[in-house]
């Protein structure tokens, strides 16, 4: 795989770098043909989100009309302050935040704490170890979900926060990111901290967590992303309707109001709003992150 | 928790011993390494490696919501291979794996050699290809239900500009599979793209104008240079696509819930309808060795092919 150095000269400035090559210069039908073949790419990608937009701006009448409407008239905003008037919101939000920030938090420091102790510390039995979190990645939590439900049931935590903290923040993905990240930080460095009196622990917080920024930030993006998104864990370990996150409360929204298109799509906007922000703000971190460990969660 | 606060603690131990070498030196760096590690390994271990041991044990027992775990051999393994909804489940699975691996692959594979052409637009394209991509799950399936609707949806008036006469997509017991698969390819062609992006800037321009210079045509350098550089790359993305089709379960819980009937009812679906619906935990552990096992062999024959290819 390639290293973080290697995507981070690629990615970000692509777009910038790209215009003074000089085999612009060549309005050939090849570039045409790609240049179409982009424009109805984005399309595709982006036209659900757009109907999506559009249709919670509109009666509900209007959601569903031949041919599609494509200006929603008149608007309706109220949508957006009827959801929130016929859902409990924000105790989704609240829950969803909760979770989002603790799980992130515990995810970065663990993650980066053990990728230190994997990459820049020997012990006997390390690789071993290692390769353990990496053998689990042929192993979908669907295959054990059953019984590590049973057992944190058994532990009283099932019908809590505290399961889906813990489901969560113990990924392998937080390890692997930040090890790969720590591996390309010369030994030289740690050696030299070392030979001025620097205990492990003050090398991981002093030198390895501020050169690490940007992995530590897409690492934060991601698991962000990912324990906002997340629909199975709270689907069978949320029961009671207080401790719902926000994709629990819209699915059940989305059942209850079911013919009120334009509410539901009112409440799937708000539910997608934060992430969209959050991506455009890092994306760069984001992409980033995921070609260089080439895993998501 | 306890795992949180021996990580914040670490007060910096002194370092005296450390200039006598020998075992005691080897023992404290060791000591220290396991203290880095220890605080993900316990969750990791707790909330990982324990369930997927257990779920070998669960799968040999009656489990039930009664909470009694009796033995009971392979009585759920011959109860499976006689179980007709198991079988649907496990051709379905293979259905939307067959449909959507080459899919997503193909889809990624193009976009991402178009992304790497000089083109105006390509940075906007990059990140609004990457967007369903990290969109919840709920809010897609049920914008892509709506634009699937039959009478009045937008795709199936689109359709008719064309004189086509659409299907009725996910009510449709033939069409609710390739409609997922959509939706599926839809969503995950930005990530893999992503990945075959990252892949194809590996490669050396000087292979291209050497390519050139004897006169390859564009599909012979694609055919002949870009595939080749990108077989691990390739590689590694079938591996994550192939586990990540057969384990496929909150786009099917979402869009069709296994419907209609069974037409779409997956493993992992048919995991969870058996556990957490009808809290027959032991059964629901045996289908879950059999997928576990099902993603182990085919991961396992795609190294092998791998290595192979490579002598």
């Amino acid at each position: 795989m390639s290293t973080t150095t290697e995507v981070r000269r690629v990615t970000p400035d692509t777009g910038a770098a790209v215009r003074v090559t000089p085999s612009r210069t060549r309005p050939t039908a090849g570039r045409v043909v790609a240049h179409v073949a982009l424009v109805v790419a984005a399309a595709a990608v982006l036209l659900p989100f757009v109907w999506m937009v559009i249709s919670s701006l509109k009666a509900n009448n209007d959601v569903f009309t031949v041919p599609v409407q494509w200006i929603p008239d008149p608007v309706v905003w109220q949508n957006y302050v009827e959801i929130w008037e016929k859902s409990d919101m924000t105790t989704w939000i609240k829950n969803t935040l909760i979770l989002s920030v603790g799980v992130t938090f515990l995810q970065v420091l663990t993650g980066s704490f053990a990728a230190y102790g994997f990459s820049k510390t020997r012990f006997p039995g390390r690789d071993a170890l290692f390769m353990l979190y990496v053998a689990t990645i042929a192993v979908p939590w669907q295959a054990y979900m059953i019984p590590q439900f049973v057992m944190l049931s058994k532990m009283g935590l099932s019908n809590t926060l505290w399961a889906m903290l813990a489901l969560q923040t113990f990924s392998a993905f937080g390890v692997f990111l930040m090890k790969q990240f720590y591996e390309t930080v010369p030994e030289e460095l740690s050696e030299a901290a070392r030979i001025d009196g620097l205990s492990e622990y003050g090398i991981w917080r002093r030198i390895m967590v501020p050169l690490s920024v940007p992995a530590i930030a897409s690492l934060v993006l991601i698991t962000f992303t990912n324990t906002w998104n997340d629909y199975l864990g709270p689907l069978i370990y949320l029961r009671s309707p207080d401790l719902w996150t926000l994709q629990i409360g819209l699915k059940t929204f989305i059942g209850q109001y079911n013919a009120d298109y334009a509410l539901i799509m009112a409440g799937s906007v708000i539910s997608v709003l934060p992430i969209a922000i959050v991506f455009l703000m890092g994306q760069r971190y984001f992409i980033e992150g995921i070609a260089t460990s080439g895993l998501k969660g | 928790m306890a795992t949180t606060t021996s990580t914040t603690a670490p007060a910096p131990a002194p370092a005296r011993g450390a200039r006598r070498p020998g075992a005691r030196l080897k023992r404290r760096n060791a000591l220290i390494g396991w203290t880095f590690v220890l605080p993900n390994f316990l969750g990791f271990a707790v909330l990982t490696l324990i369930p997927v041991i257990a779920v070998f044990y669960l799968s040999l027992t009656g489990w039930n919501v009664f909470g009694q775990a009796p033995w009971v051999g392979l009585d759920n393994f011959t109860r499976m291979l006689g179980d007709a909804s198991f079988h649907r489940a496990l051709l379905n699975t293979l259905y939307y794996s067959g449909l959507h691996i080459p899919l997503t692959l193909v889809a990624s594979l193009g976009l991402a050699l178009l992304l790497n052409q000089k083109l105006r637009g390509v940075a906007f394209f990059r990140t609004a290809a990457f967007f369903p991509y990290i969109t919840s799950m709920v809010a897609i399936a049920v914008v892509w239900n709506m634009l699937f609707s039959p009478e009045t949806g937008p795709i199936n008036q689109f359709l008719d500009l064309f004189g086509i006469d659409g299907p009725g997509w996910t009510t449709s017991a033939t069409w609710a599979m390739p409609a997922v698969v959509l939706v599926g390819v839809w969503r995950e062609m930005g990530y893999f793209m992503v990945l075959f992006l990252a892949g194809l800037q590996t490669i050396p321009r000087e292979l291209y104008e050497a390519g050139r210079m004897d006169g390859a045509g564009a599909w012979q350098r694609f055919w002949n240079i870009t595939l080749p550089s990108l077989r691990p790359t390739m590689f590694f993305v079938t591996v994550i696509l192939t586990i990540g089709s057969l384990k496929v379960l909150d786009l099917i819980l979402l869009l069709t819930d296994g419907g209609p009937g069974q037409s779409t009812l997956v493993l992992s679906q048919y995991i969870y309808k058996k556990g957490f619906v009808e809290n027959d935990f032991g059964y629901a552990s045996a289908v879950s060795v059999a997928l576990f096992l099902l993603c182990l062999v085919v991961t396992a024959v795609q190294f092998v092919i791998n290595r192979r290819r490579q002598d």
